[in-house]
């Protein structure tokens, strides 16, 4: 339950990105190389936030205090496109003024807001996730309900066909898959590359467990009542087999999302996933790496929390789903 | 003093509000060496009934909301652990339905009986005692089967097995859910067979649950018959089965075809069994019974004993 | 002279065998067959029912679903109104299905827990396109749902909301709604509650009475085949023992395990204190069925000639065959050995 609100709050945010971050990821403020984050105070019953002067040595900043500037909701700022398609310059919250700038997150090592890449690359690490395994669970289904459901050499062909892409390490499949494709792509090809490259890794193992389960369902009455009817083996197979399948798969998809989103992280983190300048959570902790930059600039470790928190609402969800379908099978 | 006496047991699932009561004032007495019968059909508590004779309905989410189950006097169900454990095995044992479920898999036959020689008698507990065990219940070749695991046995063997294993700590009641209800028919004639056998050979009392009125006829002294987590009618078997008095009885007998009856069309009881929660109002079996009258769905009929050692819960029991 | 009408049977096997080859593992070769069918033939007559007895292992459930092709036959044939449904594939075969049904014995496990009575009953009407309107289609499943018993208002439902006898109801529409000449009944009041045995039973008699179905009516209960059907047989490790009418089977059985079978039920009755032959042993394994007579190893009257000599199906009587060499021998009370 917990888990499921969290994450519908996280999608919603994603969803809302560019109009919720109050600015965009591209944008560089080279005179604020990492930034501390800018907490609001309370200045009256506004919430403002104050201006902070560079001090001498390697990027310290301290707060001037009494210099506060009131942040305004519904600001005009840098130009995004709302859900990827509408044009739009208007942000959630923001204070107008450059001089004052608002960065609840800090800026990383190009002077960028690290909230607004943080909620720009949710958009893509969640997403990521949700269309990987629909790919991916889909494709297993179908695969492991055949594979079942027909036995003999079919069945014996996939099954071997499924172990060999299981006992590739999934780490360097990724890896070798990515190196298969060419550099140089379109963002949005890397996009679709990533997900295809997951989803390969992934289908093997729901297609074998699909399969396990076909095979027993297949010889429960109400198949062979079907099949004494006349029905063709595709719809018995997809009307009668795999929709009883559906509790486990709902809580494989749910426990397995964590790992797609994982996925993509390690390819960004190695970067050879989302390239600059577009944000992504596994991206974004490149630039975390070093432990100096770490001791210093602790906010650059905020798509670290945001991983920890999405991996661990999705495996609640699971946990909830499994048990509310396990009283629903009584 | 009666070797076991149920008095007015009442036993509910879950509680507070949404209590499902599963036995609803349940009174019955064994006398040693009495084989007695309780039949029922699914739903209606005998099960539960008897393995609360040892305690065994996991509580939670059972609660025991009354009445007193007396072994030899003594209350089990206000019996410490450790008395329990005594009296599982020493003076209760239970068969169930499913011989290949109540046996472990993992192990040999041989030591899953030596297991429970080890506990109620551990200087019997010897490949001796296991061997002469099996062959009380009529296992051949039991020297070589002592090694055999379950999954190697057949479902009359596995039966067998499972009787050795209640007989291992010479319990003074047999109690047996359903023993045959899983087997074929001619493993069932031996099964039976053989527990009248050992019935007369050990002086044992058994309680014998089934929904198999022949079985009654073959193997009772008498008959308790169950609907809806009460009994309905206590009687002789042979008394009943002549002559059954409740009207619940009386359509089940007739409604279950006889080897060599008539091709007439059966009386079938029209509606459901009812299930655990949905326990009509006043007499239970008013919704389905032919000769219910308007007061019967208005307060719940006490069990009467209308002629000698015969009771029954109807008040209109003389109708035909 | 008269000429004498022979119709045709409804339904005829002829020599049917459903040999399963026992796995030997990745790289053995299969010499090894679980012969659950063997070598079986019998005739069912329009609107007839025909019992078929026997404990588990015996072969009638698989017998049961070779008759509807669920399970392959290894040899033989099975005739519809003449034709052989074995050599028959695609949609021949589908379009013949509807003239045989069959009805299952688990009323859990026989309706699909994900779809509503109305999907259920309705994808029988589906698959052979006999209805051509919504409205048909759900006028016609209620006419179904009535026929059996149940109101139709619970199309809707889904099976966990009914009781076994309910279920097994609507399994009996789903195989009516093709309209079968014939349906398989594989222990349909088996795993039913005794008070609900009567109702199903019921059920199904008058709807042969309406629609002149006939029946091939499988159980391991004597007393239920015996009072449902006309003719009855006996089947033991995949063979026919005996075949006869059914009041004469019970009354005058020939074969020995027939007789075993009927004196191991247990009777209502408190006054016949009859005694019983007990079988000794356990049902030996279809995979190696003993030479000669299959049933020697357990027969109490069993001799030299029952080892080595195979006793084939044939007339002892009038209408009344058996595979014993000593047909018609009755045996008397038999206790097991010690």
């Amino acid at each position: 339950m917990v888990g499921g609100v969290i994450l519908i709050a996280l999608y919603l945010v994603a969803l809302f990105a560019g109009f919720i971050a109050p600015y965009g990821y591209e944008r560089q403020d080279r005179d604020r190389f990492f930034h501390p984050p800018t907490w609001p105070r309370l200045a009256g019953f506004h919430l403002a936030v104050p201006r902070y002067e560079q001090l001498p040595g390697n990027f310290n900043y301290r707060a001037v205090p009494g210099d506060l500037k009131p942040i305004h909701f519904l600001v005009q700022g840098d130009k995004y496109k709302l859900f990827g398609l509408i044009p739009a310059t208007i942000h959630l919250f923001g204070t107008g003024d450059v001089n004052y700038p608002v960065y609840p997150l800090g800026t990383d090592q190009f002077g960028r807001d690290v909230l607004s890449r943080l909620l720009c690359g949710s958009q893509i690490s969640l997403s990521i996730g949700v269309v990987g395994i629909l790919l991916s669970f889909t494709f297993g289904m179908i695969i492991g309900g055949i594979s079942g459901y027909f036995s003999g050499t079919t069945d014996t062909v996939i099954m071997r066909l499924c172990e060999l892409v299981m006992s590739i390490p999934a780490l360097y499949l990724i890896i070798s898959l990515r190196a298969a494709f060419p550099p140089g792509m379109s963002s949005a090809q890397v996009y679709a590359m990533i997900i295809v490259i997951l989803s390969f890794i992934g289908w093997a193992s729901m297609a074998r467990v699909i399969r396990g389960m076909t095979l027993s369902l297949r010889e429960q009455q109400f198949v062979l009542a079907a099949r004494a009817l006349g029905q063709s083996h595709l719809r018995v197979i997809v009307r009668h087999i795999l929709p009883n399948t559906f509790s486990y798969v709902i809580v494989a998809a749910t426990l397995s999302v964590p790992y797609y989103i994982l996925g993509e992280v390690v390819l960004s983190f190695l970067g050879v996933g989302i390239q600059e300048p577009n944000a992504s959570w596994g991206n974004m902790l490149t630039a975390a790496q070093n432990t100096e930059i770490l001791r210093n600039f602790p906010w650059l470790l905020a798509p670290g929390a945001a991983i920890f928190v999405t991996v661990l609402a999705f495996n609640f969800l699971g946990d909830g789903l499994r048990d509310a379908a396990d009283t629903k099978s009584l | 003093m009666n070797l076991l006496e149920i008095k007015n047991l009442k036993l509910d699932f879950g509680s507070g509000a949404e209590a499902l009561r599963a036995v609803d004032g349940v009174s019955l007495a064994i006398g040693a060496g009495e084989t007695v019968c309780l039949v029922g059909e699914s739903g209606c508590g005998k099960t539960v009934t008897a393995l609360s004779i040892a305690r065994l309905v996991p509580a939670p989410p059972a609660n025991y909301v009354g009445g007193e189950i007396r072994l030899y006097g003594t209350d089990v169900l206000k019996m410490s652990g450790e008395a329990l454990r005594n009296i599982r095995g020493g003076v209760v044992s239970y068969i169930f339905q499913e011989p290949g479920a109540a046996l472990n898999p993992v192990f040999r036959v041989g030591s899953q009986i030596k297991e429970s020689l080890k506990l109620h008698l551990p200087e019997k507990a010897n490949d001796a005692e296991v061997i002469r065990l099996l062959k009380l219940v009529g296992i051949p070749a039991p020297e070589s089967r002592l090694r055999n695991y379950p999954f190697e046995l057949s479902g009359g063997m596995q039966q067998r097995v499972m009787i050795a294993m209640a007989l291992a700590s010479e319990p003074k009641l047999l109690v047996a859910d359903e023993p045959t209800t899983a087997l074929d028919v001619t493993i069932q004639a031996q099964i039976l067979e053989l527990l009248h056998e050992l019935k007369q050979r050990l002086g044992m009392a058994i309680l014998l649950i089934t929904h198999n009125l022949g079985i009654v006829g073959d193997m009772a002294d008498r008959v308790a018959v169950m609907y809806a987590g009460q009994i309905v009618e206590l009687s002789p078997a042979k008394e009943l089965l002549r002559r059954p008095l409740h009207p619940y009885t009386k359509a089940l007998m007739a409604s279950v075809p006889k080897l060599r009856g008539d091709a007439a069309r059966l009386s079938a009881i029209p509606g459901n069994v009812p299930r655990i929660g949905n326990f009509p109002p006043g007499c239970r079996f008013a919704p389905r019974c032919p000769i219910a009258k308007p007061e019967c769905s208005k307060a719940v009929p006490e069990l009467v004993e209308v002629e000698a050692g015969r009771w029954v819960r109807c008040p209109f029991w003389k109708s035909p | 002279m008269p000429v004498l009408e022979i119709t045709m049977s409804l339904l005829e096997v002829k020599n049917l065998k459903v040999h399963f080859p026992v796995k030997p593992g990745m790289f053995g070769r299969v010499h090894e067959f679980v012969k659950a069918v063997d070598d079986v033939s019998f005739s069912l007559e329009p609107g007839e029912t025909l019992g078929l007895v026997g404990e588990s292992g015996c072969g009638k459930t698989t017998l049961g679903r070779a008759i509807v092709r669920l399970v392959e036959p290894t040899a033989g044939s099975v005739l519809l109104d003449g034709e052989d449904i074995t050599r028959m594939s695609g949609s021949l075969l589908r379009a013949r299905r509807r003239t045989f049904q069959m009805i299952f014995q688990d009323p859990y496990g026989s309706l699909n827990p994900r779809m509503t009575v109305e999907q259920i009953v309705g994808e029988a009407l589906d698959i052979h396109k006999l209805t051509d309107s919504s409205s048909a289609r759900r006028k016609r499943i209620a006419e179904l749902l009535q026929a059996v018993g149940l109101d139709p208002i619970y199309a809707q439902r889904y099976p966990h909301e009914f009781s076994g006898g309910q279920r097994q109801r609507i399994g009996i529409a789903r195989a009516l709604a093709v309209e079968p000449r014939l349906i398989i009944c594989d222990e349909p009041v088996s795993a039913l509650d005794v008070s609900v045995q009567a109702q199903i039973i019921n059920l199904l008699r008058d709807l042969q009475q309406q629609r002149g179905i006939a029946y091939l009516f499988i159980a391991h209960d004597l007393a239920v085949v015996e009072h449902i059907s006309r003719r009855v047989m006996v089947m033991y490790l995949g063979k026919i023992v005996e075949t006869a009418d059914a009041k004469t089977i019970i009354r005058e059985p020939q074969h020995p395990y027939t007789q075993a079978l009927i004196s191991a039920v247990p009777e209502v009755d408190p006054e016949t204190k009859r005694q019983r032959i007990v079988l000794p042993g356990d049902v030996p394994s279809p995979i190696h069925p003993p030479p000669g007579c299959p049933f020697h190893p357990r027969c109490p009257i069993a001799e030299d000639r029952c080892r080595t000599e195979f006793p084939s199906l044939r007339d002892t009587a009038l209408e009344h065959r058996a595979a014993c060499h000593l047909a018609g021998t009755k045996i008397t009370a038999v206790a097991p050995a010690a």
